[in-house]
């Protein structure tokens, strides 16, 4: 009797200790929330990351402090990293000096907005159409096609430019803003992401919608754009970051339909006079991507999320 | 035999009918694609083939095209020294920034994955912006100019390394090496954004399992669990900066000019241009569009076979 009662004991024991020892590394988990890492890895990391991010944002700050300078100090030996007395004078002689040139800054300013704006919306709009019933749909030549974009994505505009130049002076495009805006349409990074996260769109919702008598067009406008814009915004970003540097010196040759990219070459070319304009110039050309860029993050990174390449 | 081959073409024959019977049941689905496809055939398909037909031919623009067989391309590689210097340039360049640009793509992603929230979006506009900031790398001009009163020469000889100025984008030694570092700082784009998202969507609990199965470190962490989970991006990032250190150009003729000192920060690109552009030589540049076009769509396709491999 009092055997088997020891025995209990001893077992009693041995799984009040194992439920401490479970405890004890229950806790370790809980505290070390991240295992396999070491606190002085971790500092490490960041002081590296903040050196890194340093040498990468320079000169981004360099030229917008540039930008911000009036004439005196852009000339100062040694010269300063930052503005002592930051002006906005270099931005308004874009307008007040080169107001008076033949082709304004303004006209410049058109061309991009206006070149960057149609070619963004029907990129969107067509390669959506298309990456809708490629995602959606089974049918055939589909894949087929999808994987001739894919491999589109491979080599760079450059391969095609001549004959595109040849295509283009055919179809009298040349010395136009279609030259640069309906290839733009095409673009196959934009089809394909858009493709891509449709995919994770749920089937069921297309079906739903039809069941209800929506037409494919209805259920294109209705349900399927609503649910994707995180990859409006990609495509947006994507194109106008191209559509926007574009330079275009091949395809337009007359100076009252040159790009904003081209006008910075001009001025830079300009001589010392044009520093101060130059610098402004420069920080038109380069924000207005980074700024879509800063308001859109949360909703690029979810669609790049899709992005893999499946073989 | 024949019997197979008849009952081959019969099965063929079904396998069409039945496509046809799908495609007339989908028609909308044409109509959806035709616009797209149509663009893209005019812009991206037909360029290419136009590309390897003209390239066969001397084509001046004014005279219609003549066909001379291989001529183009024996010129090339046998008597245009500078298309040589071209691709000898660009392939430098595509080794040494290429895979180094996209481990660094990597490199980051993975460090800031673990940051907070807050700090982590930061850190990608910080990271990224140099991809999108356009003609910002127009700035390394000043920073690598000729004179003292560039950074670069101002601070190197303050520190006593050289003792006068070095005409870093004039003088062939140097235009090479600074142009990569210039490439270098623009290489975290699309394939980063990539990483940064794939990350993102492992799943924790693959991690804890890890813990329990012996997972010592980081390097542990990256190579049994988190790369095998990338694979898709990891392919994607690949053909992002494969052709982006392929298609370099825009840089060389910023910062070195174009035509640089010594034709020495020439690229494919730059000889297309050039032929194309300035000289109006359709021919021969369709050549080197074609040259370029090859090694490309090669060295993608190679460098996805080994990606395969990864985290097996």
């Amino acid at each position: 009797m009092s055997k088997t009662m020891a025995r209990e004991k001893k077992h009693l024991r041995g799984r009040r200790q194992q439920a401490e020892q479970e405890q004890v590394y229950h806790k370790k988990l809980i505290r070390r929330r991240k295992p396999n890492r070491s606190i002085a890895g971790d500092i490490f990391l960041y002081l590296f990351l903040l050196l890194v991010a340093f040498i990468m944002a320079f000169p981004i700050i360099y030229a917008v402090s540039n930008a911000l300078k009036p004439l005196d100090e852009l000339f100062k030996f040694p010269p300063r990293i930052f503005a002592q007395h930051p002006t906005l004078d270099n931005f308004s002689d874009l307008f007040v000096t080169m107001g008076k040139s033949w082709v304004t800054f303004s006209r410049y300013l058109f061309n991009t907005v206006f070149i960057t704006f149609v070619g963004t919306l029907g990129h969107l709009i067509i390669a959506s159409m298309g990456a809708f019933v490629l995602a959606k749909y089974d049918f055939p030549g589909g894949n087929a096609f999808f994987k001739l974009v894919t491999v589109a994505m491979m080599f760079t505009g450059w391969v095609t430019q001549i004959p595109n130049y040849l295509l283009l002076n055919r179809l009298g495009w040349i010395d136009t803003y279609w030259a640069i805006i309906v290839p733009a349409f095409a673009s196959p990074m934009g089809l394909f992401l858009m493709k891509q996260f449709m995919e994770g769109l749920p089937t069921s919702l297309i079906e739903a919608a039809k069941i209800d008598g929506a037409n494919e067009w209805r259920v294109f406008t209705g349900v399927v754009m609503p649910n994707v814009k995180p990859a409006w915004m990609t495509l947006i970003i994507f194109s106008v970051q191209a559509l926007w540097n574009n330079k275009a010196s091949t395809y337009i040759y007359s100076e009252e339909r040159k790009t904003l990219v081209y006008a910075l070459q001009q001025i830079q070319s300009g001589g010392i006079a044009r520093t101060g304009q130059g610098a402004a110039v420069l920080v038109v050309v380069m924000i207005v991507p980074i700024i879509i860029f800063i308001f859109s993050e949360s909703q690029i990174l979810e669609t790049m999320a899709s992005s893999g390449l499946k073989d | 035999m024949k019997e197979y081959l008849h009952k081959y073409i019969e099965l063929r024959k079904h396998d069409m009918q039945v496509a046809v019977r799908k495609a007339k049941a989908r028609k909308m689905c044409y109509l959806f694609l035709a616009p797209y496809a149509i663009l893209f055939t005019m812009f991206f398909v037909f360029p290419v083939v136009a590309s390897i037909w003209y390239s066969f031919t001397y084509y001046n623009i004014l005279e219609p095209p003549r066909f001379i067989g291989l001529q183009n391309y024996i010129n090339l590689i046998l008597q245009d020294d500078i298309f040589l210097i071209g691709v000898k340039n660009t392939l430098m360049i595509a080794v040494i920034t290429g895979p180094l640009g996209y481990i660094l793509s990597f490199l980051f992603a993975w460090l800031i994955n673990e940051l907070p929230r807050w700090i982590r979006s930061i850190a990608v506009i910080v990271f990224y912006a140099p991809s999108i900031a356009g003609n910002c790398y127009v700035i390394f001009s000043v920073f690598f100019r000729g004179d003292a009163y560039g950074y670069v020469n101002a601070l190197l000889m303050n520190v006593g390394i050289i003792d006068s100025p070095k005409l870093w984008l004039i003088d062939p030694t140097y235009m090479l090496p600074i142009c990569m570092l210039v490439i270098l700082w623009m290489s975290l784009g699309t394939g980063f954004l990539s990483f940064v998202a794939g990350l993102q969507g492992v799943d924790r609990s693959q991690f804890e399992a890890g813990y329990m199965d012996g997972v010592k470190n980081r390097w542990q962490e990256l190579w049994y669990i988190t790369l095998p989970n990338m694979k898709p991006m990891l392919m994607f990032g690949a053909v992002m900066s494969i052709t982006q250190a392929f298609g370099v150009a825009d840089v060389t003729m910023a910062l070195c000019g174009y035509p640089s000192t010594d034709y020495a920060a020439r690229t494919i690109v730059t000889h297309l241009f050039d032929y194309g552009f300035s000289r109006f030589e359709m021919g021969y540049a369709c050549a080197i569009a074609t040259i370029l076009f090859l090694m490309m769509i090669l060295c993608n396709k190679a460098i996805q076979s080994l990606l395969r491999r990864v985290g097996t």
